[in-house]
């Protein structure tokens, strides 16, 4: 125990006496969030829609047709009840969802106006904007095919319901994803760099030929950049929540759990980076293009992974952060119950698992 | 117990085929200097690493400090001590965190990390240079200092990677003196090295050539033997021989 705090404690008196560097470390995250706060530009292609048609009739036929005929839109399915809508939502395989009035044919016809819904899921507000916009678009063609037909200016209203992000308020989107990257950045490129420079200058030998356990060198080694990264979550959620107005609408607990276990995730990729490299850069280039930059593109921070091709959407299942980052949308934004997002937590258990079992056998096998 | 610090019997390190330690046999005694000198790539480093504790021999057997160095790995390391080839204190701290740092890892006390920090560092002449950071210091300090405290928690022996690499002739010197006082003390010196002056300075000197060790003896049999007036021409009289490659 002497030995571990004796370590922790050098660790520690490492990295606060590197003013320059611990400087960026705690600023990052605030830089991070000013900066992302902008929109981003993002694109849509087929967007998967659901449609919940009480009416069923010529018209509201016609305009399904078209929806699906758009090159935007896929028609993914039909709901039954009303109730089904949030569902679909909190699932995650619908985009936005079609409402037509209960005797849509009859009003527009008779009445001379009826009314569509577009609900669209705005946790994401950059795409449900976009989607929203092209649907109008659509409806707004049909309208002009009616009045070709009939000769007279039916109306057809559109009411637009964005869920989960009412204000469409960008901000939403970005915080998760910042959480992502900077646990990334911290805990794997850091770690992986502060075990390789001990490699590097040959201390990494003497205290291998100390008491000192291996086990107690990587512990006391992680538990910095941890403390490090609880530090910058509890900066960058209070951020949000003071200065950009961002609800936590879920259960602060499950997001600690999720944190924490994405840190280990994390922790374990730098660890096991530090056991395949032997210089600082290498581990340096290793975690930035081999981390950053897939974290960075397929977390959806981005680029939405909606709009990807099905290779590069597969690929994106294999980041960590793509699931932690869809975590922490889940409990922060839209503030559903546990079991919407357990999918996610088992998969991250499963990858610090897996990871951690990996860097550990390697770094095992470097000793011997 | 016994007056050997240090025993190996056959004691083998092959990395697939390539045989990089070949069943090597000798035996140090406590107090002694044992020089283990040899040509770049002869294994030295390698066999240095398995009495350390570092890595694990294919065969063979061997003791430090009275314990079995594939099964009690963890006591022989409680019992040495180890200065790499490369420098190894932490430059980015004091000398003084550096002390606390390798006190704690070998379960020293507050107090008697203090009492014998200070008695160190005056004994060097460094006390001044307490809170100075390692990386401000000449280089011939910095090694008394990583000898020194590789010596700090007083080991049976203490394994010496090519220590005085790089330093004048004037350091080297000084640097022997602190190796001569840890002899003195009973501390058992195992010394990898460059150069043949310092092998003069040991009580013994073991020439490795292609994994194997080749001469073992003081240096005044090793020179009457092969009947050169220096270290340096028995060396190279042994490295003749050498079939491997510098690297």
């Amino acid at each position: 125990m002497k030995q571990f705090k004796s370590f922790v404690i050098k660790e520690f008196c490492q990295i606060f006496r590197d003013k320059r560097t611990l400087l960026i470390l705690l600023a990052m995250p605030l830089i991070l969030v000013f900066l992302l706060g902008y929109a981003i530009k993002t694109e849509i292609n087929d967007a998967r829609i659901a449609v919940f048609d009480p009416s069923k009739d010529v018209e509201t036929q016609r305009i399904k047709e078209r929806f699906q005929a758009s090159e935007y839109f896929t028609l993914a399915g039909e709901l039954v009840e009303a109730g089904q809508i949030n569902d679909v939502f909190k699932y995650g395989d619908i985009d936005m969802v079609l409402v037509f009035s209960g005797n849509f044919a009859e009003e527009l016809l008779h009445g001379g106006e009826a009314a569509v819904q577009l609900i669209a899921d705005a946790t994401d507000p950059n795409q449900a904007a976009m989607l929203t916009g092209y649907a109008s678009g659509v409806l707004a063609d049909c309208q002009a095919e009616l009045l070709e037909q009939y000769g007279v200016p039916f109306q057809i209203g559109t009411e637009i319901r964005m869920l989960y992000n009412p204000q469409s308020e960008s901000a939403y989107n970005f915080v998760p994803g910042v959480m992502g990257l900077v646990l990334m950045l911290i805990c794997a490129m850091m770690t992986s760099v502060a075990i390789v420079r001990e490699k590097e200058t040959g201390t990494m030998e003497v205290l291998l030929a100390s008491p000192m356990k291996p086990v107690h060198i990587i512990l006391s080694k992680m538990a910095p950049y941890f403390t490090l990264s609880v530090a910058n979550i509890v900066t960058i959620l209070l951020l949000a929540v003071f200065v950009m107005g961002v609800p936590v609408r879920g259960s602060l607990f499950w997001l600690a759990v999720a944190s924490v276990l994405f840190i280990f995730v994390a922790l374990a990729l730098g660890l096991l980076i530090s056991t395949l490299v032997s210089k600082q850069m290498a581990a340096l280039l290793i975690s930035g293009i081999g981390l950053m930059m897939p974290t960075l593109v397929f977390s959806g921070l981005i680029f939405p992974i909606e709009s990807m091709p099905d290779a590069l959407r597969w690929i994106s299942n294999l980041i960590p952060a793509r699931w932690y980052i869809s975590a922490v949308r889940k409990i922060m934004i839209e503030g559903v119950g546990v079991q919407c997002y357990l999918e996610e937590l088992g998969i991250i258990a499963l990858m610090a698992l897996v990871l951690m079992a990996a860097a550990w056998k390697n770094f095992k096998v470097r000793l011997a | 117990m016994e007056n050997k610090v240090i025993y190996t019997e056959q004691l083998t390190k092959c990395f697939g085929d390539f045989v990089a330690v070949d069943h090597i046999s000798f035996e140090v005694g406590r107090g002694e200097i044992f020089g283990f000198l040899g040509a770049n790539g002869a294994g030295k480093t390698t066999a240095m690493r398995m009495l350390c504790g570092l890595s694990r021999p294919t065969s063979g057997k061997g003791r430090v400090a009275g314990f079995d160095i594939t099964s009690q790995a963890e006591k022989v390391k409680r019992h040495i001590g180890y200065m790499s080839q490369k420098f190894s204190l932490y430059e980015d701290l004091k000398v003084g965190e550096n002390l606390r740092l390798f006190g704690g890892i070998y379960g020293m006390g507050r107090k008697e990390l203090a009492l014998k920090s200070e008695e160190m560092l005056r004994g060097l002449g460094f006390w001044e240079e307490r809170d100075t950071l390692v990386k401000a210091l000449p280089l011939g300090w910095k090694q008394k200092l990583a000898f020194s405290v590789s010596i700090f928690h007083e080991p049976d022996v203490v394994f010496l990677d090519e220590p005085t690499g790089g330093v004048d002739p004037v350091t080297r010197r000084q640097f022997w003196e602190l190796i001569y006082r840890a002899a003195d003390r009973g501390i058992t010196v195992f010394v990898t090295t460059h150069y043949m002056d310092e092998a003069e300075y040991c009580d013994r000197v073991s020439m490795m050539v292609d994994g194997k060790i080749e001469a073992l003896d003081t240096p005044q049999n090793l020179r009457a033997r092969f009947r050169a007036a220096s270290m340096d021409e028995v060396f190279r009289q042994l490295a003749r021989k050498a079939t491997r490659d510098d690297n």
